[in-house]
């Protein structure tokens, strides 16, 4: 790889980003291309500053259910894992059950869950459906690292009389915090996937997020507001990756080889 | 000489039914430097696994003349935890012991002391090279002031010259501690530079075959490793060795 200056290597994106913007602009203007086809990036930037207080208000609803969801997700699959890490019977008995909660489609799901909770409840819906989603790779990534530890480490713990608590707390959960921390970079881009489809499912009305300002402005053919609450969605996604991505970092830095950065 | 652990008509089944070990008897004399010696598959990490408690008798039982002692062990891998500090992988027995944290932090940093490890408390084990890694895994070990140790080829994935300098330095603690040691390794070399006994083994299976008793000084430096003494004793070592392998084939 050719080796870049720190700042370059960050700029380079986004001047590409800009060109492509002025790009789209200059294109939209030229060829006079209807705004309910493709609006310019002037048009989208004023769609979401008119309607900045109700577009931060889904982003604040799709938000907050997605970090509970992810979070729900996090304490849930850890505690799960921790389970089968102790007993194989447990994890015999119900992994083929979250293989299947994983590989069923969510959008099959929604429908069903939607008209279970109740539309009167239709965020308590939404919470469970992204948690379904987020919740998987966090128990198998979780279950593989708490496996991974060091066996001969397993021995010396033994060997020194530590109890099975203590094996889990200073050994196996130590051990699993890398695989934990690349599950949850995964989880939190599908809890806020999982988020979006059950707004979608939830359909008219009873959700608010910013799926439903996506399909309400489809409906309406204002192109420029779709883009604006679709360029929201992108950020929220990014800005949970990059915070998921600091936290690995922070973590692991300091003593796991991949965080470490090459001296070359 | 007083036994500190004996092993009597001790076998090891693997679970597909062959037989991995034994019938061996052997006895660990307080004090002395024993040394495992045997090609790969003789059972000799076996047996030390056995007296170590890792691994159970298939058949045979293991003895503690004395009441069982407080056990070492350090493994060809130094076996470190990599999210935690020299100072903090050294304290673990202590830890595991229930021994008050200030005090086991002292105790640590004296044993690394020991090991010419002072100032690298605070350092992440992968920071030090393989060789400082394997001085640490020995710290842990005698941190926790044990009575046996067992070492499972501990230098075997070093250079020769780290090699060198641990043995001699492991001799030291040896000495200093009135440590009993049994050490696996596959060298004739080092083996007959350490120990003050060598059981030779043989495999297929895991067979004692001989034993020879070294009559070694108490000090042995580099010094020692350069005598017509020694290379003597390592030809003596050597043929026992070929005549078992010739033996056992």
């Amino acid at each position: 790889m050719i080796h870049l200056p720190r700042i370059l290597r960050m700029l380079l994106p986004v001047a590409l980003g800009f060109a492509v913007l002025i790009l789209w602009e200059a294109l939209v203007a030229a060829y006079r291309i209807p705004r309910f086809v493709l609006p310019a990036p002037s048009a989208i930037w004023q769609a979401l500053l008119d309607d900045f207080p109700s577009l931060m208000a889904s982003l604040w609803t799709t938000l907050r259910i997605t970090l509970l969801a992810f979070a729900l997700a996090v304490i849930s699959g850890v505690a799960l894992a921790v389970l089968f890490s102790q007993s194989r019977i447990v994890e015999m008995t119900l992994y083929p059950y979250a293989v299947i909660l994983q590989v069923t489609p969510i959008v099959a799901i929604a429908p069903l869950i939607i008209i279970w909770v109740g539309f009167e409840r239709i965020n308590l819906a939404l919470l469970i459906l992204a948690w379904i989603v987020a919740f998987f790779p966090i128990l198998s990534t979780t279950t593989l690292g708490l496996r991974s530890a060091d066996h001969n480490l397993v021995d010396l713990f033994r060997l020194h009389g530590a109890s099975n608590w203590q094996i889990l707390t200073r050994l196996r959960l130590p051990s699993a915090l890398p695989y934990l921390l690349n599950g949850m970079k995964t989880s939190g881009g599908l809890a806020l996937i999982g988020t979006v489809v059950a707004e979608y499912g939830a359909g008219s009305g009873t959700a608010t997020g910013l799926a439903w300002r996506i399909v309400e402005a489809g409906n309406r053919l204002q192109i420029a507001r779709m883009f604006a609450a679709l360029f929201l969605l992108a950020a929220l996604g990014v800005a949970i990756f990059f915070a998921l991505a600091l936290l690995e970092y922070w973590a692991l830095h300091k003593w796991h080889e991949s965080a470490v950065r090459k001296e070359l | 000489m007083t036994t500190i652990a004996s092993l009597r008509n001790v076998e090891r089944v693997f679970t597909n039914g062959v037989k991995a070990l034994g019938p061996i008897d052997l006895a660990v004399e307080k004090g002395e430097f024993l040394s495992l010696l045997g090609p790969s598959g003789c059972g000799k990490s076996t047996t030390l696994r056995i007296i170590a408690g890792l691994l159970s008798p298939s058949a045979g039982t293991l003895i503690w003349p004395e009441g069982k002692p407080r056990v070492g062990f350090v493994f060809q891998d130094p076996t470190l935890m990599p999210w935690a500090i020299v100072r903090d992988n050294v304290r673990l027995p202590l830890d595991l012991a229930g021994v008050p944290r200030a005090e086991g932090n002292a105790r640590a940093e004296a044993a690394l002391a020991r090991v010419g490890l002072t100032g690298f408390s605070e350092i992440f084990p992968r920071a030090l090279s393989g060789g400082m890694r394997m001085r640490v895994s020995i710290a842990r070990a005698v941190a926790a002031k044990p009575q046996l140790l067992l070492m499972d080829e501990p230098f075997a994935a070093l250079d020769e010259i780290s090699r060198d300098a641990l043995n001699e330095d492991l001799l030291t603690l040896w000495r200093e501690d009135e440590l009993t040691i049994v050490f696996v390794t596959h060298s004739v070399y080092e083996s007959t530079f350490l120990s003050t006994r060598i059981v030779t083994m043989t495999p297929r299976p895991g067979r004692i075959a001989n034993e020879v008793k070294l009559a070694s000084p108490p000090n042995r430096t580099s010094e020692w490793r350069m005598s017509p003494e020694f290379a003597d004793a390592a030809r003596a070592v050597s043929r026992g060795l070929r005549h078992a392998t010739e033996a056992a084939a």
